[in-house]
C-alpha cells in the first residue's frame, strides 16, 4: 500500500472515531432520566455500544458510498471489473477484529449484569457470584440497609402493592431513595411484565411463581411503571406512578397510608369496560373482564388512570 | 458428488407437458412445473403482503394520537396479531419460497425440483393458511388477539367459550403451514444435494444456492419443534390439557422455548436467502468476481449451526435464570462473526467494481445499509443488561422491522426486479422502478427509525395507547407507514404494466453469469433441452473464462 494511501485511511478512521465518540456521549440523552444505581451501569454500556456501532456503521456506510460515487461507469462502459477474487490476509483480519470486538463487548455486558445483581428468576445457582463484584448499591449507601420485600401483585389490567411490615396496600409504588429495596413479583392471572424506564430495568411476572427483583433507586422523583409483557386486551393501560422519596417521607408516607381505610382506586381498564358495556352497539369483539378495580389504603394519584 | 453421469439425467420430455396449459391458466392450475409455482408463490404471497401492509396502517393510524381513540382495543390488539401473522407466515416465507423455486433448478442445472408434486401440494397448502387465517374474522370473538407469539396463558383465555375461535384457527394455521414449510424443505434439501448438473459441485454452486440449502436445514430442524408447541397449545385451548396453562400446573415458559427454539432461527430462514440476493446481484453490477466467495458460502453453514443455540436472547426478561441470560448472550453475539464476514466481502465486491446503479442494484445497496444499521442494534439486544431495558419495547420493533422490511422484503424487491426479465420475458420500466426505490427507502426510514428513540424512552411495544411524551416520534412513524403503503403503487403498477405490455427481454439482459441466464427469457417449460455441463466457478466477471462446456464467453465487450 503506498503511504498515501495509508494516511488517507487513517485520517478518515480518526474522523469517523471522534464522531462516534461523540454520538456516544450523546446517547445518555436518548435514555430516561437514570433514577436508579443499574441505569447508570447500564448506560455506560449502551453508550459504549452506540459509540462502537456508530463507527461501524458510519465505516461501512462511507465505504459503499464512497464506491458508489466514485466507480460507477457510464453507460456505454462494458468493461468489467478487476477479477480480485479474495484476499487471506484482508478475510483473516476481518475474522478476527469482530472476534475480538464481540468477547469484548460480551465480557463488558456480563460484567455490567453481575454488578446489577438483580436477581429475577434465580435457582440456586445464584448464590455464588462467579464475578466476585460487588452489586451496584454498594457504592453509594450510607447504612446499605434493605427494604423489606414490597409484595407486587399483578392482574389484568391493575398494579397493586403491598407493604407486609405496616400492612398497608397502594395502587402506586413508594419507594425511598439510596435504599436497596425487594420486590416479590406474583401474577394471579398472566404473565405481565415489571418495567421502569428511568430504571432500566424488567421481569416478566410468571403466574404461579414469586420471583424475587431487587435494585436501588437513587433519584427522587415520579416515574413511570407500565407492564411490558403483552396482557390481553387492556394491556397498554396497565400503568402507575412509581414515587421514590426521601426516606422520612416514605415512611410519613406509609404512616399516612395505614391510617387511611381501604377505598377503591380509579382503574382505567375497569372504566373502560363498564363504559364500553353501556354502549349499544359494541365496537368491538369481546373482551376478557378485567379484575374490579383495587381497593387499596392508598389509591392512584396520577390522574392518568 | 462432483461428477453426476449425463445420462442417468438427460431423459428427455416432449415440450410443453402433455396437458399442461400453456397460457395464462397454468398460473391457476395444479401445475408441477416448478417455474408456475414460483411464480404462484410469489403473487399469492405478495397479495397478502398488501393485506398485511394495510393492517399496518391501521395500527399506525391508531398510533398516531396517544388515545386509543381510532379502533376499539380488541380491534387494535387483533390487527398487530394478524400484522404479524401475515407479514411473517403468508409473505416473507412464501415469497422467499417462490423466489427459489423458480430459481434453485435453473441455477443449478436442473429440469425441476425433486418432487415436483409435493412441490405443488406444499403451495395450495398456503392458500388454506390465508383462507383460515381471514375466515378467523368472522367467527365470534374475532381472530387472535394474543400477538403473534400467541404466549400462554394470555392465548388461552378465549373469552367467548366458542370451539371455533379465532386462537383456534390461528394455531390450525400455523400449522398447516409449519407442514407446507417442512414439505419444501425436503424438496430443497434433495434437490439441491441430488440434483446438480454434472460438474455442478458444491463450490461451483452460485451463493444464493448455498443460503437456500442453509436456510432450508434450518426448516428441516426447527420448525417440528414450533409445530408439536402449535399443537399442545391447541390441545390446552380446546381439550382442556395443561401443557402451559399455570393455573393446573403447565409451565407457560415451556411455550416460549418451544415457540423461540425455531422462531429465531426462523429469522435466519428468511435473511439468509437475501444474503444470497446480495451475493448474486453485487456481482452483476459491480462487474467482479463475489470476494471471498468460499468464504460467504461458508458462512452461510455456520449461521445455519449458530443460529440453532440462541433462542434464549428471546427471553432474557422472562422466567430465565442468570446463568441461562449469560450463555444465550455469548452464543448471540458469536453469530455477528459470520454475518459481519459476508457484509465485509460484499463491500470489498463492490470497491474497484464498474457500478452500474440499476433498479435491482439500487435496492440490494439500501438492503445491505439497512441490514448493517439492524445488525448493530442486534449486538445491542444480545447484551443481556441493555436487552433488559429495551426488551419488549419499539426498539425491538424498530430493529426486526429493519431486518424483515429493511433488508429481507427490499432484498426481495431487488431480487424481483433483477430476475423480472427471466421470469416473464419483459423489462421493467427503470424510471418507475427508481422511484419505487426512493419512497421505499424514504419511507421505511421514516417508518422505523423513529421506533428506537421510542423503545430507549420505554415505549412498550403492543400499546393501544401511549403516554403523550412518546407523541412526536409516533406521529413520524406514521407519516413513514403511510409513505411506504403509497410506495407500493408504483411497483405494482411496473410490474403488472409491464407484465402485459413491457419491452420484451433478451436472454440476459444483464450480462450476468449464471445458467438461468444461459436459457430463453422465459425459461422453456423443461429449463434446459440438454443438461449443461458446468466446468467454472460462478462469478467470472472480468475472467474471460466459459461457464459451461462448449458455452461461449460473456465477454466484457459484447452489448
Amino acid at each position: 500500500m503506498k503511504l498515501r494511501t495509508i494516511f488517507t485511511l487513517l485520517v478518515v478512521a480518526i474522523a469517523l472515531g471522534l464522531v462516534s465518540f461523540w454520538v456516544g456521549q450523546q446517547s445518555y440523552s436518548w435514555l430516561p432520566p437514570q433514577a436508579s444505581a443499574e441505569s447508570k451501569l447500564v448506560d455506560n454500556l449502551f453508550s459504549f455500544l452506540v459509540t462502537l456501532g456508530t463507527f461501524i456503521f458510519l465505516g461501512v456506510t462511507v465505504a459503499v458510498l464512497y464506491t458508489v460515487l466514485v466507480h460507477r461507469v457510464g453507460r456505454y462502459d462494458m468493461s468489467d471489473g478487476p477479477p480480485i477474487e479474495g484476499n487471506v490476509t484482508l478475510e483473516v483480519v476481518w475474522t478476527v477484529i469482530p472476534v475480538l470486538l464481540v468477547v469484548w463487548i460480551a465480557v463488558y455486558s456480563y460484567q455490567t449484569y453481575d454488578r446489577m445483581a438483580v436477581h429475577g428468576p434465580m435457582e440456586l445457582v445464584h448464590l455464588h457470584n462467579p464475578m466476585g463484584m460487588e452489586p451496584a448499591y454498594a457504592a453509594n449507601l450510607e447504612g446499605g440497609e434493605v427494604v423489606e420485600p414490597i409484595e407486587v401483585h399483578s392482574r389484568q389490567w391493575a398494579w397493586e402493592f403491598r407493604y407486609p411490615e405496616q400492612n398497608v396496600t397502594s395502587a402506586e409504588l413508594h419507594l425511598p431513595v439510596d435504599r436497596r429495596v425487594r420486590l416479590a413479583l406474583q401474577s394471579e392471572d398472566v404473565i405481565h411484565g415489571f418495567y421502569i424506564p428511568a430504571f432500566r430495568l424488567k421481569q416478566d411476572i410468571i403466574p404461579g411463581k414469586t420471583i424475587d427483583f431487587e435494585f436501588t433507586p437513587i433519584r427522587e422523583g415520579i416515574y413511570r411503571l407500565r407492564d411490558s409483557q403483552y396482557s390481553g386486551t387492556y394491556f397498554a393501560a396497565m400503568q402507575t406512578d412509581v414515587v421514590v422519596q426521601s426516606p422520612a417521607e416514605y415512611q410519613q408516607w406509609l404512616a399516612q397510608a395505614a391510617s387511611q381505610p381501604p377505598q377503591s382506586s380509579a382503574n382505567r381498564a375497569d372504566y373502560e369496560y363498564k363504559l364500553a358495556a353501556k354502549k349499544r352497539i359494541n365496537a368491538g369483539w369481546k373482551s376478557v373482564p378485567p379484575a374490579p378495580a383495587p381497593v387499596v389504603n392508598y389509591p392512584a394519584q396520577d390522574g392518568r388512570a | 458428488m462432483t461428477n453426476i453421469p449425463v445420462e442417468a439425467i438427460a431423459v428427455k420430455t416432449p415440450q410443453p407437458l402433455p396437458g399442461a396449459p400453456d397460457n395464462w391458466k397454468r398460473f391457476f392450475s395444479f401445475s408441477t412445473d416448478h417455474k408456475v409455482i414460483g411464480i404462484q408463490y410469489l403473487v399469492t404471497s405478495f397479495i397478502f403482503f398488501l393485506i398485511g401492509g394495510f393492517f399496518a396502517m391501521i395500527i399506525r393510524g391508531e398510533l398516531i394520537t396517544p388515545e386509543a381513540d381510532l379502533v376499539d382495543r380488541t380491534i387494535y390488539n387483533a390487527m398487530f396479531t394478524m400484522h404479524g401473522t401475515v407479514m411473517l407466515f403468508l409473505w416473507m416465507f412464501p415469497s422467499l419460497v417462490g423466489l427459489a423455486n423458480y430459481l434453485v433448478p435453473l441455477m443449478i442445472g436442473a429440469r425441476d425440483m425433486a418432487f415436483p408434486r409435493l412441490n405443488a401440494a406444499a403451495f395450495w397448502m398456503v392458500p388454506v393458511v390465508g383462507i383460515l387465517l381471514m375466515a378467523s374474522f368472522f367467527v365470534p370473538g374475532g381472530p387472535s388477539q394474543s400477538g403473534w407469539w400467541a404466549y400462554p396463558p394470555v392465548s388461552l383465555q378465549n373469552p367467548t367459550g366458542n370451539l371455533v375461535n379465532g386462537q383456534f384457527l390461528w394455531l390450525l394455521a400455523v400449522a398447516v403451514s409449519g407442514v407446507s414449510s417442512i414439505m419444501g424443505a425436503v424438496n430443497f434439501v434433495t434437490t439441491i444435494v441430488m440434483m446438480r448438473a454434472p460438474g455442478m459441485t458444491y463450490f461451483r454452486m452460485p451463493a444464493y444456492v448455498w443460503t437456500v440449502l442453509s436456510a432450508q436445514i434450518i426448516q428441516l430442524y426447527g420448525l417440528p419443534a414450533l409445530t408439536a408447541g402449535a399443537v399442545m397449545l391447541l390441545m390446552d385451548l380446546t381439550f382442556g390439557t395443561s401443557f402451559f396453562d399455570p393455573a393446573k400446573g403447565g409451565s407457560p415458559v415451556l411455550f416460549q422455548h418451544f415457540f423461540w427454539f425455531y422462531s429465531h432461527p426462523a429469522v435466519y430462514v428468511i435473511i439468509l436467502p437475501i444474503f444470497g440476493v446480495f451475493s448474486e446481484i453485487f456481482p452483476v453490477f459491480a462487474r467482479k468476481p463475489l470476494f471471498g466467495y468460499k468464504v460467504v458460502a461458508i458462512s452461510s453453514i455456520v449461521i445455519t449451526i449458530l443460529s440453532g443455540t440462541v433462542w434464549v436472547h428471546h427471553m432474557f426478561a422472562s422466567g430465565t435464570p442468570g446463568w441461562m441470560r449469560m450463555i444465550f448472550m455469548f452464543s448471540t453475539m458469536a453469530i455477528a462473526v459470520p454475518t459481519g464476514v459476508k457484509v465485509f466481502a460484499w463491500v470489498a465486491t463492490l470497491w474497484g467494481g464498474k457500478l452500474r446503479l440499476t433498479t435491482p442494484m439500487l435496492f440490494a445497496l439500501g438492503a445491505l445499509l439497512m441490514f448493517v444499521f439492524s445488525g448493530i442494534t442486534g449486538i445491542m439486544l444480545a447484551s443481556v443488561p441493555i436487552d433488559i431495558h429495551v426488551n419488549n419495547t419499539y426498539f425491538v420493533v424498530g430493529h426486526f422491522h429493519y431486518v424483515i422490511f429493511g433488508a429481507a422484503t427490499m432484498g426481495m424487491y431487488a431480487a424481483i426486479y433483477h430476475w423480472f426479465p427471466k421470469m416473464t420475458g419483459r423489462m421493467y420500466n427503470e424510471g418507475l422502478g427508481q422511484l419505487h426505490f426512493w419512497l421505499t427507502l424514504i419511507g421505511a426510514n421514516l417508518n422505523f427509525f423513529p421506533m428506537h428513540p421510542l423503545g430507549l424512552m420505554g415505549m412498550p411495544r403492543r400499546v393501544a395507547s401511549y403516554d403523550p411524551e412518546f407523541a412526536f416520534w409516533n406521529v413520524l412513524a406514521s407519516i413513514g407507514a403511510f409513505l411506504l403503503g403509497m410506495s407500493t403503487l408504483p411497483f405494482i403498477l411496473n410490474i403488472v404494466g409491464s407484465w402485459v405490455q413491457g419491452k420484451k427481454a433478451p436472454d440476459n439482459p444483464w450480462r450476468a453469469i449464471g445458467l438461468e441466464w444461459l436459457v430463453s427469457s422465459p425459461p422453456p417449460v423443461e429449463n434446459f433441452e440438454e443438461i449443461p455441463v458446468v466446468v467454472a466457478e460462478p462469478y467470472g466477471y472480468g475472467k474471460n473464462e466459459p461457464l459451461v462446456e462448449n458455452g461461449k464467453v460473456i465477454a466484457a465487450t459484447e452489448i
